[in-house]
């Protein structure tokens, strides 16, 4: 049960209403089920929450005022880890990662090691000083390029990210489909991600991603691989939002009510591992975020990690995990589920 | 204060209260009207939101504005959908005056 679980305080409001009437554990309980996780396939590194942008819907509170990022021994640290646990993939994100003096290093090592490594990427990061090489940065340690887009057209994806983010976002695109990413035939992976710009569920993700590729091509000549939709989760600055525009208790319902017991084995928490910028351990980025870590008989630091620890742990909840198992699921790869 | 609740609309099911087997009918043939056919769960949507405000009902209003958007519409298109029941509305009783014609020169020389 959630309340077994090592909450540790938080300056936020927890999200009292729902928390206490509609358990997410007890839910699935209902349907006979219970959140244990696979082998970590992902290790997850936030290397902070620096970022040149603030967005609203942001579950880091990442901006440009913030100073929490990771250091290069903490970075060591995660490299060594995948070095002696042949970890398939990092994925790199933030905050703006490419904003970390460490994160070229990070990158360069994990591919040294073998491993795949994912970056999300903000696009306009690109335009901050000495980040201009980017596109080329990428292709030359062949990363894998995840970047978020909430909509095709200026008004809605400026509404959430800020003014003058679209205009950016679309030079930034095509500087990477000029050095080949998102192009055919060129194994440079440019995939995209949908979040909704509000408070209701993200779209088929199907449907969404064949309008995105015609419009973006239609309107602007851009290409990418695939669109991921990923549903906003109600914690930090997106919670802030829901609060202020009286939308906490109506969105909240709207999870619940969205519950999809198909979406639980696709989840990301299954077989992902987060680490924040200080190395502590987390089951996904959004808990990490609330600091609600791991089960406390597990190692709680990148230093002490060992994937056959955490293989079938039990995985940490809260009533925001209802965000990923909402219609069609909701992971760092989008969609889990066909919607019920 | 207004004859219509925003959490009434989460209520609807209450009306299979005295008749649960018409409600029960009503509700299955809804749904499978909203689901993917030879039009899109999208166009659905904007259907269901320019009759919505053609019968003006506000509990269909809301329903259907968040369905467009779930169903990835945008409010360039939702604006084109509530000006076609607009338009139809407008040219429906444009047209009426037709009758007003007519029955005037029925009695005039």
């Amino acid at each position: 049960m959630a309340r077994d679980l090592p909450i540790i305080e938080t300056k936020q409001a927890p999200l009292i209403p729902f928390a206490g009437r509609v358990d997410f554990d007890e839910k699935l309980a209902a349907h006979n089920m219970s959140l244990r996780a696979a082998a970590i396939e992902t290790l997850q590194v936030n290397v902070g929450k620096l970022c040149n942008q603030a967005c609203k819907h942001c579950h880091v509170d990442a901006s440009p005022t913030r100073t929490e990022i990771m250091t290069r021994e903490v970075a060591k640290q995660v490299i060594a880890a995948v070095h002696r646990f042949s970890i398939p993939t990092l994925d790199i994100t933030g905050g703006a990662p490419e904003l970390n003096p460490s994160f070229r290093f990070l990158v360069t090592e994990a591919r040294a090691a073998g491993a795949h490594v994912m970056v999300r990427h903000n696009l306009t990061v690109m335009f901050e000083p000495e980040q201009a090489d980017l596109p080329e940065f990428f292709r030359t340690h062949e990363v894998e390029v995840i970047s978020s887009l909430p909509y095709f057209l200026e008004r809605e994806t400026d509404a959430q990210r800020g003014r003058g983010v679209f205009e950016k976002s679309i030079e930034a695109l095509r500087r990477l489909n000029r050095v080949g990413y998102g192009m055919k035939e060129s194994g440079l992976i440019l995939n995209l991600v949908y979040n909704p710009v509000g408070a209701f569920l993200p779209p088929a993700q199907s449907s969404i991603e064949a309008d995105f590729k015609r419009e973006l091509s239609n309107r602007y000549g851009i290409a990418f691989n695939n669109l991921y939709t990923i549903t906003n989760i109600p914690i930090k600055r997106f919670l802030d939002y829901l609060r202020r525009s009286g939308n906490e208790e109506r969105y909240m319902h709207k999870l619940i009510e969205a519950f999809n017991p198909q979406t639980i084995e696709g989840l990301m928490c299954r077989t992902l591992l987060s680490v924040d910028w200080q190395g502590r351990l987390f089951d996904c980025d959004f808990n990490q975020m609330i600091e609600l870590g791991v089960s406390r008989e597990l190692p709680q630091s990148i230093a002490d990690f060992d994937p056959a620890l955490f293989a079938g742990r039990r995985i940490s909840t809260g009533a925001h995990c209802f965000g990923c198992t909402a219609g069609a699921g909701s992971s760092c790869g989008g969609a889990v589920a066909a919607i019920s | 204060m207004s004859y219509y609740k925003e959490e009434d609309l989460s209520r609807f099911a209450e009306i299979s209260k005295h008749r649960p087997d018409l409600f029960e009918k009503f509700m299955a043939w809804y749904q499978a009207c909203q689901e993917d056919g030879a039009l899109s769960r999208r166009e659905k949507a904007l259907i269901g939101l320019a009759v919505a405000h053609a019968l003006q009902c506000p509990y269909c209003i809301d329903a259907y504005a968040q369905s467009c958007l779930e169903s990835g519409s945008n409010m360039e298109q939702m604006t084109e959908a509530i000006h076609m029941a607009s338009a139809l509305r407008g040219g429906a009783a444009l047209i009426h005056g037709l009758q007003a014609h007519n029955s005037v020169d029925k009695v005039s020389m």
